[in-house]
């Protein structure tokens, strides 16, 4: 088999050098009653490339993939166009196959990229410092409501209305354990945001307040009223950015002073997926750092006064701290992170406003293109690249049709929310740069025959 | 705007700086690379994009009116950036990796092949399920291969990383308990766990409790003494860190239910006994399987990785959401929506969308190539090697185990016979110049300045033998007492780092020059 070098020839050498007289020898600590004798049965044997490729390639092509035709689906990831050189850079072996940096003298590839990817975030966030990554942003999210806990020593934290509902639901899952009280209500189909209500519900038990920027809907609204509200009562705010292209565009929550920002990184980089991996986004001002989660990378010399990098500020996680851990994290999303990392650089602080206004412009056309079709309000006042309709029927069926005319024309709100009727007729739709025109004439043509 | 073009920068508090004999700093292929920031600025970009098409700005008052502090490059000087860090990379591509616990194998390239296929790779997650039902029987094939494997009735696919399987488990027996009125505040750690087991038990609430392991193994006596009405289970791994089968795990397992708790195992050594032993048929409630150890998914620089968590039938109802589950020959996707029909005890959700696709996709096309023979011959030829380096070494090393029988995939030794003042840092260090990556070090902390060595299966005899070779020079050094080995390395890319100054003053983030001399 390809991947297993030894020769029966090594094996006898190797088991003559052991003393042993087989490999079944070496398992003797194995009760007889736990070994099995052979192959596990019912299970295929080895197989050629050619046929695992014939195999998986069968199972691909039972897939529609989004740029098979027009395309609008976001919600918390997005198809964006990743240049070609970032897919050859992540696969060169020695950033494929490296491991954590934990010998930072033959890792200063791996960190040196990690102390940039920081960088990055903390600028586009507007934050003082960011972590070398987190899974993705459900899980960055509720990482930052334990923090804020730590940091606040209180226990109840208030989602906005507009948090991504699969993010609400990691944090109430966890929540249970934890014992954190959550507030939470669904979303209205209204052009404001709920930032009123949040106002009104800040008080000196809150230890967070979680909004996401542009939201759920797409909605945009100034964080700055939240963040001094909170501030006045010994409250944090976090901020959680789904679509970090919007801050090519849009002002950061760090500079409208957010506490805590953390995102999904997908858009830069790393394609969809199906839902992963993905890349989660971890900033904060620099006075909360020592209780920040995740791994981080710091500059220092070595012993010949040459600038380099390490791991720092380990005391904080699992292998030093164990259970008084800020987290129980380890793995971090390093090479989604050099993926978002490169694609970046590329990109550069010219082309990523290109690339945001791009988007800006081609969802902005399509609010106004879709607007004129008989049965279709679109909601937003404000949006980035993302914007919802309100349907005068219920949008779940009506994302099957359009499915079935060759349009995956967005998500609808039933998917998201099911069950709220309120929402029923609500659609996300989501353009970036890889919609065309042609595109979206598509999409007002297809909803227009399914809403007849 | 760049500064200092080779990116090397004068050492700072007056210590001298080391004269690399060249004007650039560089030394042939070992080239220098200054950060983007530094080489980069604002304006510059590699990407072409079309203009904008006319239509009125609906951003609000919120456009952005500040620079966001970005440095772009040209496509070529991009690439160039990142291939010259490449090269100050260690890889398992470049050599022998062994890091205990790790299970650092070869990474296929059919793997990134398959992944990278349109059909799973341009897919989104909320796409509506007729349109990815060949990504649904992806997914829904793995999970088949890893009940099959463990034994294990049921298997969860979301979790996004072992530590993240860790939870899934012990919130999984925190569920089950709940369920039946009886919660319970206690967790028993063995002293040798990887910390993520005491740091996931105290996230999900519990108190973590330590069970001695003296002589590598858990003392089953102590352990189950300790079993009560406020244990809610223990966390094992097995093979354990010491890389010793715990061959009481089946009585441990009865004890432990017969007290009403549940058993979790850490699956991170699960390579040393794929196809020979199923975790199901020692008692086991909850086991989360490494993808990117035993299932070759790429460690790429820290992740990303994939946890699923195989499940006996007393926890599976508690599995969290979602999963995927199959009506005929349609594949469904069950979420919050349809929990209540089909999974009303989950205990919920615990990451957006539905788990590490890409590393399903290569775990997949890893599993079909080596087959149900293929896997067996995985573990046997793990725990060949291991053995091998032991056997090889216990002349050389202090091997506390060795004694006492074979070791599983991974061979421990200590740092007894040091000379003064030697440790295991300076041989990890005096490795990396033999060209190695070096051993696990200092883990587990039984044994003092542990070195875990874990080969894999996909080292050739040719490569074990050099290894051998080289931990041996660089274990007679530290016997004897090599003033040299004290400031190793010597030929890597960085000499040793001074990781009490960045942990003092920490610089997590790349400032403007300008600012930097006046924040001093």
């Amino acid at each position: 088999m390809r991947y297993l070098p030894l020769t029966d020839h090594d094996r006898s050498a190797m088991l003559d050098v052991i003393g042993a007289a087989d490999v079944d020898a070496l398992f003797v600590d194995v009760p007889t009653s736990a070994r099995l004798d052979g192959p596990i049965r019912g299970l295929p044997n080895h197989a050629t490339e050619l046929s695992v490729e014939r195999h998986l390639s069968a199972l691909a092509r039972k897939n529609r993939a989004a740029g098979d035709g027009p395309f609008f689906l976001g919600c918390g990831a997005y198809k964006h166009h990743v240049p070609a050189s970032v897919d050859h850079i992540i696969q060169r072996g020695e950033f494929l196959t490296a491991y954590t940096p934990y010998q930072p003298e033959i890792a200063q590839g791996t960190l040196q990229v990690l102390f940039e990817f920081q960088t990055q975030v903390a600028r586009l966030f507007g934050c003082d410092v960011a972590n070398a990554s987190m899974y993705d942003g459900s899980s960055a999210c509720w990482e930052a409501v334990t923090m804020a806990g730590r940091i606040t020593k209180r226990k109840r934290a208030i989602l906005s209305s507009g948090l991504h509902p699969h993010y609400v639901s990691v944090a109430q899952t966890m929540a249970r354990f934890t014992g954190d009280a959550l507030s939470y209500q669904t979303p209205t189909l209204s052009p404001a945001t709920d930032i009123d209500d949040l106002l009104a519900a800040i008080d000196g038990q809150t230890s967070c307040i979680v909004v996401q920027y542009p939201d759920i809907l797409g909605r945009i609204d100034d964080l700055s009223a939240l963040a001094s509200k909170a501030h006045e009562h010994g409250a944090l705010l976090i901020a959680v950015v789904t679509e970090p292209v919007a801050l090519g565009a849009i002002k950061s929550p760090g500079e409208m002073g957010a506490d805590i920002v953390v995102g999904e990184g997908q858009s830069l980089g790393v394609g969809l997926q199906f839902g992963g991996p993905y890349v989660g986004l971890f900033a904060c001002k620099e006075k909360y750092v020592r209780q920040m989660p995740g791994r981080l990378c710091g500059e220092t010399v070595d012993a010949e006064g040459k600038r380099g990098f390490v791991l720092t500020l380990s005391t904080r996680e699992q292998h030093i701290r164990r259970e008084k851990a800020t987290s129980n994290i380890c793995t971090n999303s390093g090479l989604c992170a050099l993926a978002f990392s490169v694609h970046m650089t590329l990109l550069g602080e010219r082309g990523l406003r290109d690339l945001a206004m791009l988007n800006h412009s081609l969802a902005s056309h399509a609010a106004e293109r879709l607007a004129k079709v008989s049965g279709v309000d679109v909601i937003n006042n404000s949006f980035f690249n993302e914007f919802t309709l309100k349907l005068s029927k219920e949008a779940r069926p009506i994302v099957r049709k359009l499915a079935e005319n060759g349009v995956l024309g967005g998500v609808s709100l039933g998917r998201l929310f099911p069950g709220v009727s309120a929402l029923a007729n609500g659609l996300v739709v989501a353009v970036t740069e890889t919609a065309t025109v042609d595109d979206i004439e598509a999409l007002a043509t297809a909803l227009e025959g399914a809403l007849t | 705007m760049s500064i200092n073009a080779s990116g090397w920068r004068p050492a700072m508090g007056g210590s001298g700086v080391a004269n690399a004999g060249t004007t650039t700093g560089n030394r042939a292929l070992m080239l220098e690379e200054a950060l983007i920031f530094e080489i980069g600025d604002s304006e510059t970009t590699g990407v072409d994009l079309a203009d904008p098409v006319v239509s009125p700005s609906r951003l609000g008052f919120l456009a952005r009116n500040r620079p966001i502090g970005l440095a772009g490059l040209s496509e070529p000087e991009t690439v160039r950036h990142y291939t010259r860090l490449s090269r100050q990379n260690y890889g398992i591509d470049l050599g022998f990796f062994p890091l205990g616990s790790c299970t650092m194998k070869h990474n296929p390239r059919l793997n990134e092949k398959m992944a990278r296929l349109p059909g799973f790779a341009d897919i989104h997650p909320l796409q509506p399920i007729d349109t990815v039902q060949g990504a649904l029987e992806l997914i829904d094939q793995l999970a088949h291969w890893l009940k099959t494997l463990t034994g294990m009735p049921a298997v969860a696919m979301s979790p996004k990383a072992g530590a993240h399987g860790e939870l899934c488990g012990i919130l999984a027996i925190r569920a089950a308990l709940e369920a039946r009125g009886d919660a319970r505040e206690v967790i028993l750690v063995p002293e040798s766990a990887h910390g993520t087991n005491p740091a996931t038990a105290a996230f999900a609430g519990y108190r973590v409790e330590d069970i001695p392991a003296p002589s590598g193994r858990i003392d089953t006596a102590a352990l189950i003494a300790r079993l009560g009405p406020d244990v809610a289970g223990v966390m094992i791994t097995n093979p354990n860190t010491c890389g010793l089968f715990e061959s009481d795990l089946k009585d441990i397992s009865d004890a432990v239910h017969a007290a009403g708790g549940f058993v979790y195992c850490d699956g991170a050594n699960f390579n040393a006994i794929v196809g020979r032993v199923r975790p199901g048929d020692l008692g086991v409630d909850a086991m989360h399987i490494n993808l990117h150890k035993t299932f070759s998914t790429p460690h790429g620089g820290g992740g990303p990785g994939s946890g699923p968590v195989v499940f006996s039938a007393a926890l599976a109802p508690y599995a969290p959401l979602p999963f995927v589950d199959r009506d005929g020959d349609n594949f469904l996707l069950v979420e919050e929506e349809s929990a209540k029909d089909r999974h009303v005890s989950s205990f919920g959700r615990m990451v957006a969308f539905h788990g590490q696709m890409g590393m399903f996709t290569r775990a997949l096309s890893y599993i079909l190539s080596h087959g149900a023979d293929g896997l067996r011959q995985v573990s046997g030829d793990a725990v060949l090697n291991a053995n091998y380096i032991l056997r090889s070494l216990e002349d050389t090393l202090d091997a506390p185990f060795a004694v006492a029988g074979p070791c599983m995939h991974e061979a421990l030794f200590s740092d007894d016979g040091m000379a003064e003042g030697f440790t295991t840092l300076d041989i990890a260090k005096g490795l990396i110049d033999e060209g190695f990556h070096p051993m696990t070090v200092y883990f587990p902390l039984v044994v003092h300045g542990a070195m875990l060595v874990e080969p894999t299966e996909t080292e050739s005899k040719a490569a074990l033998d050099q290894f051998i070779v080289a931990l041996r020079s660089v274990a007679e050094r530290a016997k004897a007492g090599d003033p040299s080995l004290k400031s190793a390395p010597h030929f890597a890319p960085r000499r040793r780092l001074d990781e009490t100054l960045a942990a003092r003053k920490p610089v997590l983030v790349w400032k403007e020059p300008v600012l930097a001399v006046a924040a001093e």
